[in-house]
């Protein structure tokens, strides 16, 4: 079973697997998303305190969980690039870092269009919201580096090195900037003050998170392959591949 | 390898005082810093003060990606680097001495020039106390997670501006906890708390920071 499921782990195995299960992700990403807009606009009720306004929570909460997630998942695949010395390994983390990137800037917008109308600003500088800002930060500095180096294998290694030291660092920021926060300003604001949330809420909550998972697997999973098919483009097969198309 | 280390140490700060210009503009630099910041948000005392450990601590840390590349740079140029990788001492005490004389040269005289600033900015004498500790405590981080990012863009086109753009955002909890302990101590709380973070915050850097060079500067010159 291992032996099988490892004769994926070469690019020219993992490449038409890849294309094969696109199209399923694709597909449950955006059943999923249709599902979870329809509990969030139609079935949810209106909130006593926010009004219409929380909505904007089903988009927002997903995105936030994705971020951290897909940060831990690609330091994940770097590590074990660095590791294992896969080149699929650090393909991944490369297809995945810009998902990331953009759940947790979508995060950050829509974390600011429900402030303003709720905390009467776009922006406050909340625990959360700055940690974000930073894991923001710490997404763009793993991209600026990977192309920043030409040589694909040495900046897979030195992506994978920024990546790891960057994992053991979030939690740190994260507890440092609470911190800070603590000491320079009551906590007039807070996310966690929201009423118990009603069932289908949640319901519509966790199906948009579902979707934004599938969504990230058929997104990193395309975009892998148009990195194999950029890194081994002098390899045989896909050589092949180009005379049959 | 104590030899070794204190050897790499003598011979960094030896060729940095042969060009002692190199050390003395970063200070220059984190002074002048520190000083537009009045000119730019008005002389008000009461203002000025609750700022003051913030600038300094900015100031610190744009002072320390500034000088951050030339860590390995000229090593790397001249070919010392790969004799140092391929020399039997282990890798990490070479870097633990680069990062140790980078801090002799920068980290120290900026935390020790700080006070003077903190007089400009019209800190109370028990502060100017704590914000040199912080800074004392605090610049080590900057040099050991710095090598990493040294490392990390050696050779690398453009690097001075990636440089930073990978190591200021893991300098975030220095910053908070370095100018937190100053600002405690100007409402009345006792900075020990900050200061004993920022020890702490010391010690899972210098596990984490050498580690990470040395597996980027195998890397760079594989």
């Amino acid at each position: 079973m291992a032996s099988r499921l490892l004769q994926f782990a070469t690019p020219q195995a993992f490449f038409p697997l890849a294309g094969k299960l696109v199209p399923w992700f694709s597909v449950l990403a955006g059943a999923l998303a249709l599902a979870g807009l329809y509990v969030a606009f139609l079935v949810a009720p209106t909130d006593h305190q926010q009004g219409e306004s929380y909505r904007i929570i089903f988009i927002h909460v997903p995105a936030a969980w994705m971020s951290m997630f897909l940060y831990v998942v690609m330091a994940g695949w770097a590590g074990l690039g660095l590791a294992l010395n896969t080149r699929l390994s650090g393909m991944m983390s490369s297809a995945i870092a810009p998902t990331g990137a953009m759940f947790t800037f979508v995060a950050l917008w829509s974390g600011a269009l429900w402030g303003r109308p709720t905390w009467g600003a776009y922006w406050v500088w909340d625990a959360r919201l700055t940690s974000e800002l930073v894991l923001l930060f710490l997404y763009l500095g793993f991209i600026a580096l990977k192309s920043a180096i030409p040589d694909p294998v040495r900046a897979d290694r030195a992506g994978a090195i920024l990546a790891l030291v960057g994992v053991v660092n979030v939690p740190i920021i994260y507890f440092s900037v609470q911190w800070w926060n603590t000491l320079h300003q009551g906590a007039s604001v807070s996310l966690t003050r929201a009423p118990s949330m009603a069932a289908a809420m949640l319901l519509g909550m966790l199906l948009m998170a579902l979707a934004a998972w599938m969504y990230s697997i058929a997104t990193a999973l395309s975009r892998v392959r148009s990195i194999i098919l950029e890194r081994e483009r002098d390899a045989e097969w896909v050589r092949m591949q180009r005379s049959a198309a | 390898m104590l030899q070794a280390y204190a050897f790499i140490v003598r011979r960094e700060l030896r060729l940095a005082l042969r060009r002692k210009g190199d050390v003395l503009n970063v200070l220059v630099f984190f002074i002048v810093v520190a000083s537009l910041f009045p000119l730019g948000v008005g002389p008000e005392p009461g203002q000025l003060r609750a700022m003051a450990a913030g600038v300094v601590w900015i100031a610190a840390l744009l002072a320390a990606v500034l000088s951050l590349p030339r860590l390995f740079a000229a090593d790397h140029a001249d070919g010392t680097l790969e004799q140092m990788l391929v020399s039997p001492q282990p890798l990490l005490v070479i870097v633990l001495s680069k990062a140790s004389a980078h801090w002799l040269l920068t980290g120290l005289p900026l935390a020790l020039t700080a006070p003077l600033i903190g007089l400009q900015y019209d800190l109370p004498t028990d502060a100017l106390g704590v914000l040199l500790a912080s800074l004392l405590i605090g610049t080590p981080v900057l040099s050991l997670l710095g090598s990493a990012g040294a490392a990390l863009t050696l050779g690398v086109h453009g690097g001075g501006a990636l440089l930073g753009l990978l190591v200021l955002p893991l300098f975030v909890p220095v910053l908070v906890f370095g100018a937190g302990a100053v600002t405690s101590t100007l409402i009345g709380i006792n900075p020990s708390a900050h200061l004993s973070l920022l020890g702490a915050f010391l010690a899972v850097s210098s596990l984490i920071g050498p580690w990470a060079a040395c597996a980027a500067l195998r890397v760079a010159l594989d």
